[in-house]
């Protein structure tokens, strides 16, 4: 009896297990046949070097590069804004704060990341976008400037607490060993602890970019719908995810071509988020490496 | 003018007699009294042992002397320590500047995670020394005086963790000797190291003391033994015991201190 109730148990783990590789093996296999067939019809030369995106005029172009740009200007912006900020705040808490502290603000800070994206997406429309319009004249209400600030916020958390463990991480007693050398606290923290915690920081901030990428609320509200090929943060832009938003919502024949350009900016999507996290798992492991 | 010099050397040392001094000194954790009023004076150029069962507070007797104890949570102090006969707890010392001056070698060997030559080098480069000469010059006589250099001569580049353990700790003691301090305290420096290299590390010391005051705490009484000059017993926060090594180990005043020294308890 105690035999078979085992085996059920382990084949239920087995079957959780399986779901899951299924799940992701279908939606890649969904998003290459769908591609594939966008790009019987599309050459992939103009899909990478056309420099308009309009699927859905009459005049049809598919160049996923002025999407491509949306993407990687709100991105860029963001982690301009967050790397800095989370850095200095993981630095702050692992380093200078007293434990209380640090035990108390870390779970607040990582609330930031639970707020739903829907949330911030309106306060970077109705709040941001405003606010920066009273000191920069020329700025659309809809723009990749405010989305990117906005979206950098929601992506502090996951550099500041990541980068805050990975510090936390490192053996105290190089601690000692630079405060004994004479160091100060902030050649402590740059000298030593930074350099001993660079990949765990790395991977913090390589996640974030992974996030920002595939962020898809903050700047379907905030930073506008027109594909545009630009690195002006002031005009209104749109980002793949925002353009498959806009396609499933909208009124598009299911199996049409525009339908399909959905597939094929997806599985360009893909491909940079799957290319950030490998480069994570790997830092991570040669990382564990290191202090084993 | 050749004689002069000698004079106030002489002078000099007669006025400093004592290095490191300790006045009714007392530290409490929280709550916990864990050094209940020692006084004691710490000779130059000697090599003074710390002995004593764990938790007798002798390592956080030691760490008093380069105020390694500032960032202990709960950690107060009362009393007062002179290096030179400065109270290094003044509101106008730099700390930075004490530590450099009294260098630390710790338990476990624990080398940054850089280049060999960037560990000797640290210490300096923090000071803002860049001159790239001079910079060589002393990580190639700080690692002589450990009798690295040989072995490490041709891989200065090498990420320092790669260094064996016994390595790793006469590296640890090279990049404090870099910074040229005057006293050097060492907290149980050989107690994660195979017999070989302690006896290296031990031979170190005694040649070290020709140049600094070293202050060890150690666990392995032989060690004590072998290499001091003076030693201190401590138990539950008191100093028990102080006096030159040999009296110490053969004919200790204290009854506590004969039964620690030979094995009864501890």
């Amino acid at each position: 009896m105690r035999k078979i109730k085992e085996l059920v148990i382990e084949r239920g783990l087995l079957f959780s297990a399986l779901i899951t590789i299924a799940v992701t093996v279908g939606i890649i296999l969904v998003l290459s046949i769908e591609a594939f067939s966008f790009f019987s019809e599309v050459s992939i030369i103009d899909f990478l070097t056309d420099p308009e995106w309009t699927p859905l005029f009459t005049n049809k172009h598919f160049g996923i590069l002025s999407l491509l740009s949306g993407t990687l200007l709100t991105s860029f912006i963001a982690i301009a804004f967050a790397v800095p900020v989370g850095l200095s705040i993981s630095i702050y808490l692992s380093e200078y704060a007293p434990k209380s502290f640090r035990r108390t603000i870390k779970p607040l800070l990582e609330l930031l990341a639970a707020v739903p994206t829907v949330v911030y997406g309106f306060f970077a429309l109705m709040v941001v976008t405003p606010f920066l319009q009273t000191f920069i004249p020329g700025l659309s209400s809809f723009n990749s400037l405010s989305a990117g600030l906005v979206m950098g916020i929601m992506i502090i958390p996951y550099i500041s607490s990541l980068s805050e463990d990975a510090l936390h991480a490192v053996p105290n007693s190089l601690r000692e060993a630079a405060y004994g050398m004479g160091s100060t606290r902030l050649q402590n923290s740059f000298k030593v602890m930074v350099p001993a915690a660079s990949s765990g920081i790395i991977v913090s901030i390589i996640l974030a970019i992974s996030r920002a990428i595939g962020e898809t609320m903050i700047v379907a509200i905030a930073a506008g719908q027109q594909p545009r090929l630009t690195f002006d943060p002031t005009v209104p832009v749109e980002t793949i995810t925002a353009y498959i938003v806009q396609v499933s919502l909208g009124d598009v024949q299911h199996d049409s071509l525009e339908y399909k350009t959905i597939f094929a900016a997806g599985i360009t999507l893909f491909v940079f988020t799957f290319l950030l996290n490998t480069i994570s798992y790997r830092i991570r492991k040669k990382f564990q490496e290191k202090y084993e | 003018m050749g004689k002069k010099k000698k004079e106030s050397v002489i002078e000099s040392s007669i006025k400093r007699k004592y290095k490191l001094q300790a006045k009714d000194v007392k530290v409490w954790y929280g709550d916990f009294m864990a050094i209940k009023g020692i006084s004691m004076d710490i000779k130059p150029n000697k090599v003074t042992a710390f002995i004593g069962p764990s938790g007798c507070g002798k390592s956080t007797f030691l760490r008093l002397f380069n105020r390694m104890n500032d960032y202990v949570d709960g950690f107060k102090m009362d009393g007062t320590i002179n290096i030179d006969d400065k109270d290094i707890n003044d509101k106008d010392i730099n700390v930075e500047l004490l530590r450099k001056q009294v260098g630390m070698v710790f338990q476990k060997p624990n080398p940054f995670p850089k280049s060999i030559f960037e560990n000797v080098a640290y210490g300096l480069k923090i000071q803002g020394l860049k001159d790239k000469t001079f910079l060589e010059e002393r990580v190639e006589s700080s690692l002589k005086q450990v009798a690295l250099w040989e072995e490490v001569k041709d891989d200065l580049n090498k990420n320092a963790l790669a260094l064996s353990g016994g390595q790793q700790q006469r590296l640890c003691i090279a990049r404090t000797l870099a910074v040229e301090p005057s006293i050097i305290l060492m907290d149980e420096p050989t107690s994660a190291l195979d017999p070989i290299s302690t006896a290296k590390i031990e031979e170190l010391i005694y040649q070290l003391k020709d140049k600094y005051t070293i202050v060890i705490v150690t666990h392995n009484m032989q060690q004590a033994s072998r290499i001091s000059d003076n030693t201190a017993f401590f138990y539950l926060g008191d100093l028990i015991e102080y006096d030159k090594t040999n009296k110490i180990f053969t004919n200790p005043e204290k009854k506590q201190t004969e039964n620690y020294i030979t094995g009864r308890f501890g």
